[in-house]
């Protein structure tokens, strides 16, 4: 067995590096929280691989916290979604601009 | 055999990566997530952590996934105007992952060269249920409560934002 924490530390990464240049890309308001998504399961990769190769439960643990977390996160999030939708007809982050005036 | 499950999970993983960030359709891009969230179970069951794995499957594959699919119907945004990508943004945007991903090779390179804890693999701790229940119990008993009452706040938070308030100013 050669694969390492390295291997795995890259994987997170490149996961990560992705749903931040869908944040950064995209338009779609749904599509941008799916990007956010990806990069809190990316450092999850991380945190269960480092679990993993030092003997250790915490991170294990750690994650479960995070999964709990991003569970209330999504809830929040859509219900705020749909509420800007019933308001302003859109989700494109282009045309919600009202702190710009 | 566990090295090739590696790579070929993480192969498929990127690729539905990409369809995420790629998918001009919000329900394409939601099932490329899903499947995204499904390779990362299994490399986490290659990680010997099954309790997660099952979590992460039910959590997030099951419920989050299922909730993007819901409000994504239920908006029904395909329609409208389809606005081009502006150039500063695509170039920021691209800059940013390049940025990152040589931050990744960066360490992977440094990693490998000094003393690596790559070939001393620790025994798994993660198979057995009973560990989690004992760090769960006792190290992180305040934050299990803590959690449980985030999850309260959350459950109030969403009715009070889905709730119509009338007479309330417009702010168009």
């Amino acid at each position: 067995m050669n694969i390492g924490l390295n291997e795995y530390l890259a994987l997170s990464g490149l996961l990560f590096a992705l749903g931040f240049f869908g944040v950064l890309l995209r338009k779609n308001t749904l599509i941008i929280f799916m990007c956010l998504e990806l990069m809190l399961v990316a450092a999850t990769l991380a945190l269960v691989a480092f679990s993993r190769f030092n003997g250790t439960l915490d991170g294990d643990v750690f994650v479960f916290f995070i999964l709990t977390v991003a569970a209330a996160e999504v809830a929040v999030g859509l219900a705020i979604i749909v509420a800007l939708f019933r308001r302003r007809q859109t989700v494109q982050v282009e045309e919600l601009n009202a702190l710009r005036n | 055999m566990s090295d090739f499950l590696f790579y070929l999970i993480a192969v498929f993983t990127a690729g539905c990566a990409v369809g995420v960030v790629a998918n001009k359709n919000a329900v394409n891009a939601a099932m490329c997530l899903m499947l995204c969230l499904m390779g990362i179970a299994s490399l986490f069951v290659l990680l010997d952590a099954y309790l997660l794995a099952a979590l992460l499957v039910l959590v997030y594959a099951g419920a989050v996934v299922a909730l993007f699919l819901f409000i994504v119907m239920l908006l029904d945004m395909q329609g409208g105007v389809k606005r081009p990508f502006r150039k500063m943004t695509a170039l920021a945007s691209t800059v940013a992952l390049a940025l990152m991903l040589v931050g990744v090779c960066m360490l992977r390179n440094r990693v490998s060269g000094g003393a690596a804890p790559t070939a001393a693999l620790a025994a798994p701790v993660g198979t057995v249920l009973k560990n989690y229940a004992e760090l769960l119990f006792t190290t992180y008993l305040l934050p299990v409560q803590i959690m449980g009452f985030l999850l309260l706040i959350a459950m109030l938070g969403v009715i009070v934002l889905s709730k119509k308030f009338e007479g309330m100013e417009d702010i168009k």
